[in-house]
């Protein structure tokens, strides 16, 4: 094979692929072919890069150019004038300001960032495992298998590695816990049921860098004396299933994976179990019980899966993170670890980063980074002219930050102690334009939906107070209703069986707890402050701006918009649906929303009240 | 695969593969391919560089290339790199001399002083 000059990299993370990569990828091999330089270049379809609000995304090499907001129609330009004649495309890098970002290191985003678990992801090609072995791949392991399993627990303890699926229960005390347990034989299971709306760390990590996760998975089985391990992941993510499987053929293939691995006693195999979709299987118990071909329903603890998991045998249950981060420990040493982070969490953390924030995408950080940071440095703040308002961390399972908590330091304990969690990693940044009973009552709907109906406290409690947040958002709160909300959400979260029904209460408790005030005026004056809850808002028309163009009333699904050119547009508040047509459509922006019911619905609505009164 | 040297056999291979995301690179050969550059033949040239140095396997050897260098007369212009060393440049350089370089200066050390156009 002839050596090749350029390694073009193009980001196929899941987010640059519905943008267009592969696309561009056959246009990019087109081009090449056109200009017979195609044995020149290297294309390698990489992992998620990180910045997906800039996508799609590629890297040039040997320079690193970072090119972003890549179209098809690109190729030929960065063929003709990059590739060939060596002048790297301004117009493609980031620009900010007057500076231009060539490459990847001086764009801001990445600055702040540590990549521990991601350090390969968008950097390697994913489907060659011999990239991954030069990158110091399996190296870790054959280390590990030349030492006592002991030993390999005694270094993940010293590291202060928790676990990163959302609980933070210590690593290295639960491979002890599992190494210690009596029975055989033992599995490693692979929690990848990444179930929260807006969260892609697992799926991003699997996808960009399987080998390391097989790696991980891998020390963890020879720790804990398992023989079997078990990859589960959700049907949604067919490219991380795909990418996993072919990671452990070529791990076989290379003799990584089988018996007497690199001459030891330590034999392994691993497979792939696909899950449906229910949240609740990213509970341990669901899990296992979902491997076994049963329901996905959880169990009481004790017993522990460390004690009776997977065929009710001692079971080793860890986040792909979680596994992600065990080979670098090895290869740099624990204390390299424990350097980062806090007191109580180590290392660093990967979040999924999405919302009213600039650079949505996949980041790394070190713990402890404050809330600030993270959105502002990282995120680099807030779309448009918008305001921050609060930050939902851990999904639905999580509850949010506020104004008041930028200072907030980003670690298990801290964010315990605000009302939010750090879950698996999920942060939605919401702008002022948001309405918190709405997004209490988004998150809710989810937790109702996923509820797995075993036990009474999730299953009826969760929806009824489902149907209170409806009744609120519908102008139909009684002022009793946020502390029946409170009540009802403590005790489902003292009652429920597993993780789902004791967080799922968080977002309402959490919004209630700091944005009370939202819930009273929608409660009290039958109003939505952000104007997002359709039935206590309305469109007006304001006559001194209005030129009469009838725009509006030609758009208007329901014709509740009448008047002439002289006496100007109005709008039937009664037969209005407010679908926002009439605003989108207004050249003279004369239509705005308005916070509350209009006096003519009110009116309306008593008028039936009576009516059906009468009738009774 | 039966033990760690065996591994590390592989990841050698591999790293050969890779040098060119890999910033610990010795030399640096850049071949000027502005459209001069081009005219007189770079194309040919950078191919018989990318050739030679993969079959003589020389890992920390990047090819790449550059834009018009202004000296036209003088294309195809290749510059040749090396960390703590003088920029050495080259002028009028066809497939043959491309060798010559890869031979005498990239593997011995010795710049090929007849085409030596500067040194910087």
């Amino acid at each position: 094979m002839p050596t090749k000059r350029i390694d073009l990299l193009i980001c196929c993370g899941s987010g640059c692929v519905s943008a267009g990569a592969l696309r561009i990828k056959d246009r990019f091999i087109e081009e090449l072919k056109k200009n017979e330089i195609y044995d020149e270049v290297n294309i390698i379809e990489t992992g998620c890069m990180g910045p997906c609000d800039f996508g799609p995304v590629l890297m040039v090499y040997p320079e690193g150019i970072f090119y972003i907001k890549v179209t098809p129609e690109d190729a030929e330009e960065i063929v003709n004038e990059h590739f060939i004649k060596g002048r790297p495309v301004k117009r493609l890098m980031q620009q900010e300001k007057d500076k231009t970002h060539a490459t990847k290191n001086e764009i801001p985003f990445y600055q702040k960032q540590v990549k521990v678990a991601l350090e390969n992801c968008g950097y390697l090609n994913p489907e060659k495992i011999e990239e991954y072995i030069a990158l110091g791949g399996y190296e870790a392991l054959a280390n590990v298998l030349n030492n006592k399993p002991e030993d390999a627990i005694e270094i993940i303890k010293r590291s202060g590695l928790r676990g990163r699926g959302g609980a933070g229960f210590p690593s290295g005390m639960k491979w002890e816990f599992v190494n210690k347990a009596k029975g055989s034989p033992k599995y490693v299971v692979c929690n990848a049921d990444e179930g929260d709306p807006g969260a892609f760390m697992d799926r991003s990590l699997l996808e960009g860098d399987p080998h390391r996760v097989l790696e991980g998975m891998m020390i963890a089985a020879y720790s804990v004396g398992a023989s079997e391990g078990y990859f589960y992941i959700r049907a949604e993510y067919p490219l991380a299933i795909t990418r996993i499987k072919l990671a452990i053929e070529q791990a076989k293939e290379y003799g990584l994976m089988g018996n007497n691995i690199l001459g030891t006693d330590f034999s392994f195999d691993a497979f792939v179990r696909t899950g449906a979709g229910a949240f609740v299987c990213g509970e341990e118990t669901a899990l296992i019980s979902s491997i076994m071909g049963q329901r996905g329903q959880p169990i009481q603890k004790p017993p522990y899966p460390a004690n009776e998991g997977l065929w009710k045998k001692p079971t080793l249950v860890n986040n792909v993170e979680t596994l992600g981060n065990i080979a670098p420990i090895f290869n740099k040493g624990p204390e390299w670890f424990s350097n980062m982070g806090t007191e109580t969490s180590k290392g660093t953390k990967v979040f999924a980063l999405t919302g009213d924030v600039k650079n949505t995408g996949l980041v790394e950080v070190p713990m402890g980074i404050t809330v600030k940071d993270l959105i502002y440095e990282v995120g680099g703040g807030i779309v448009g002219d918008k305001k921050f308002k609060a930050v939902q961390l851990g999904g639905p399972s999580g509850g949010c930050l506020t104004n008041d908590h930028l200072d907030v330091k980003i670690d298990y304990e801290s964010l315990k102690e605000k009302g939010a969690m750090m879950g698996s990693g999920g942060v939605i940044v919401m702008n002022d334009s948001n309405c918190m009973v709405n997004i209490a009552k988004f998150f809710l709907e989810f937790s109702v939906d996923e509820s797995c109906g075993k036990c009474a406290p999730c299953r009826i409690g969760l929806k009824q107070m489902y149907e209170i947040l409806d009744k609120i958002t519908k102008g139909k709160g009684k002022p009793s209703d946020i502390d029946e909300l409170v009540t009802l959400g403590n005790s489902i979260k003292q009652l429920s069986l597993c993780g789902l029904g004791q967080t799922a209460p968080n977002p309402v408790l959490s919004t209630i707890k700091y944005f009370r005030e939202e819930y009273e005026e929608h409660i009290n004056n039958q109003a939505c402050p952000t104007k997002v809850c359709l039935d206590l808002m309305h469109y007006v028309i304001n006559k001194d701006i209005c030129i009469g163009c009838s725009l509006c009333a030609r758009r208007c699904p329901t014709s509740c918009i009448s008047g002439s050119r002289q006496d100007k547009f109005t709008i039937a508040q009664v037969d209005c649906v407010k679908c926002g047509n009439c605003m989108e459509v207004c050249p003279v922006k004369a239509i705005t929303k308005e916070s509350g019911m209009h006096p003519d619905m009110v009116k309306h609505l008593k008028k039936l009240e009576q009516e059906l009164l009468e009738y009774q | 695969m039966k033990t760690l040297a065996d591994l590390k056999a592989i990841r050698e291979k591999a790293q050969h593969e890779m040098k060119l995301r890999n910033s610990n690179v010795r030399i640096k050969v850049i071949v000027g391919m502005g459209t001069s550059g081009i005219a007189a033949g770079a194309k040919d040239v950078m191919k018989t560089f990318i050739d030679e140095v993969a079959t003589r396997a020389l890992i920390d050897v990047v090819v790449s290339q550059t834009g018009e260098k202004g000296l036209s007369s003088m294309e195809p212009v290749v510059d040749v790199i090396e960390e703590g060393k003088p920029r050495y440049c080259y002028g009028n350089i066809n497939s043959e001399i491309a060798k010559r370089i890869v031979v005498e200066h990239i593997v011995n050390g010795n710049p090929v002083k007849e085409f030596l156009i500067s040194t910087e």
